[in-house]
């Protein structure tokens, strides 16, 4: 598939900017939980920088000095950095959604797996946290658009392997997979189509779950 | 959970070590001169950025503003930002590099990175004015790992004059696919049909030149 999604792609999207909400909210939520995820980000920051010495300059325009030299006498330094609050367990950038602990959300009973649907906001794109107990499985299923998971706590297995925290796993209409839980594991996954079940099952039940 | 968070920490200085000067200059494309006088430039913006931290310079600041206010513009411009919100914003966004001076770690990121993050975020804000800004936009730096070392600052000042040297040898068509990527919120799809190339074609390129860069700077391809 030429369209389908990389974690370069969506790192290089992040540092410059340009990704939906909800693809941004995933990424940074990789970044905050990954040591690997913000190493190998570090060249698309870099990136950014050198590219933009590389721009050809737009002039301002005359009188822009004596503006901005006016404007910063009306205005405080900011000397420390926000300080994060909030549960401790939930990544910062996640905070926003999950204001007061995961156990508050509005979890919705899937069987073997619970869900939370998050109040995104984007258009045509759905981000749900995922809990799915150690052992357990998710029906298998494959995808129309593109499923972009990222490990909170815990870890899971699919045809992809291991994923742990702070992994970003992306699947598409070439992955069919059926994620076992390894012990209980929490993630974020955000889908821009709905999900395909393709079990025997499955899809039967297609046109009732949402899964 | 806390047990992982300590691995997180222990692990960070093995990574960042890879990064090493003589790996840096043996990697280095073009002469030995044009790298130092780019360090040198970039020496010199920290100098001026801590100046405006520590004693509100505004000597030191008006340089920053007449070196990084035009680019800023430019970005803003190309992104489709009409002119009079160009301007705006970018007087924003040096309000906010004056205030936030202090803030800037030299051992986390170049001022040109640091800069541009600012410039990002205030976009974004705009765009989203119904919207709270974000922590992360709020704060830059927030996901960027300390490095380990004493010498973290000379070695990220190297780096990122690499990585400037190192963008400026690339093909002239690398060169221009990434500043589409970077700096034109386009999905991939309508940069092939500009470029009049297939989308495979125009991934492949990316993916190229990402890899040069990424051997330049002496990391593993994954």
């Amino acid at each position: 598939m030429t369209d389908a999604l990389t974690l370069d792609e969506l790192l290089l999207g992040h540092a410059a900017g340009s990704l939906p909400e909800p693809l941004d909210l995933v990424v940074r939520t990789h970044l905050a939980l990954s040591p690997d995820g913000r190493r190998r980000y570090r060249l698309y920051r870099a990136l950014a920088g050198a590219l933009l010495e590389t721009l050809e300059p737009v002039a301002m325009r005359p009188g822009a000095w004596e503006r901005l030299d006016r404007a910063i006498d009306r205005v405080e330094p900011i000397r420390v950095p926000p300080v994060s609050v909030g549960d401790p367990r939930v990544p910062p950038p996640l905070r926003p959604y999950v204001p007061e602990g995961y156990e508050r959300l509005p979890w919705r009973n899937l069987g073997p797996a619970s869900e939370v649907e998050l109040p995104i906001g984007t258009p045509g794109y759905r981000a749900r946290l995922i809990q799915l107990k150690g052992g357990k499985s998710i029906p298998r299923h494959t995808h129309k658009g593109h499923e972009i998971t990222v490990v909170i706590e815990g870890s899971f297995r699919d045809v992809q392997g291991v994923h742990r925290r702070g992994d970003l796993v992306i699947a598409d209409a070439t992955v069919d997979h059926s994620p076992v839980a390894d012990e209980d594991c929490l993630c974020l996954a955000v889908t821009d189509a709905p999900l395909k079940l393709t079990g025997p099952i499955g899809r039967l039940l297609n046109p009732l779950l949402r899964i | 959970m806390v047990a992982i968070h300590a691995l997180d920490v222990a692990s960070r200085g093995g990574r960042l070590a890879t990064l090493r000067t003589a790996g840096f200059i043996a990697r280095m494309p073009g002469n030995a001169r044009e790298m130092e006088s780019a360090e040198a430039a970039e020496r010199e913006r920290i100098r001026d950025l801590q100046l405006v931290a520590t004693t509100r310079d505004r000597a030191a600041f008006r340089r920053l503003f007449d070196h990084y206010g035009p680019r800023v513009k430019a970005y803003l411009r190309r992104l489709g930002t009409d002119e009079d919100t160009a301007e705006d914003l970018t007087q924003e966004v040096f309000v906010s590099i004056w205030r936030r001076a202090e803030q800037f770690d030299p051992a986390k990121a170049s001022v040109g990175t640091w800069v541009f993050t600012i410039a990002r975020n205030k976009r974004i804000d705009a765009l989203r004015r119904d919207r709270a800004p974000t922590q992360e936009a709020d704060d830059p730096e927030l996901e960027i790992d300390p490095a380990p070392r004493g010498d973290a600052v000379a070695e990220l000042a190297q780096m990122s004059a690499l990585v400037m040297r190192a963008v400026e040898t690339l093909p002239e068509e690398q060169k221009k696919l990434l500043k589409i990527f970077y700096f034109e919120e386009k999905p991939h799809s309508a940069i092939a049909q500009e470029l009049g190339l297939p989308l495979g074609t125009v991934k492949s390129r990316l993916r190229l030149a990402l890899a040069k860069l990424r051997a330049l700077l002496g990391e593993e391809q994954t």
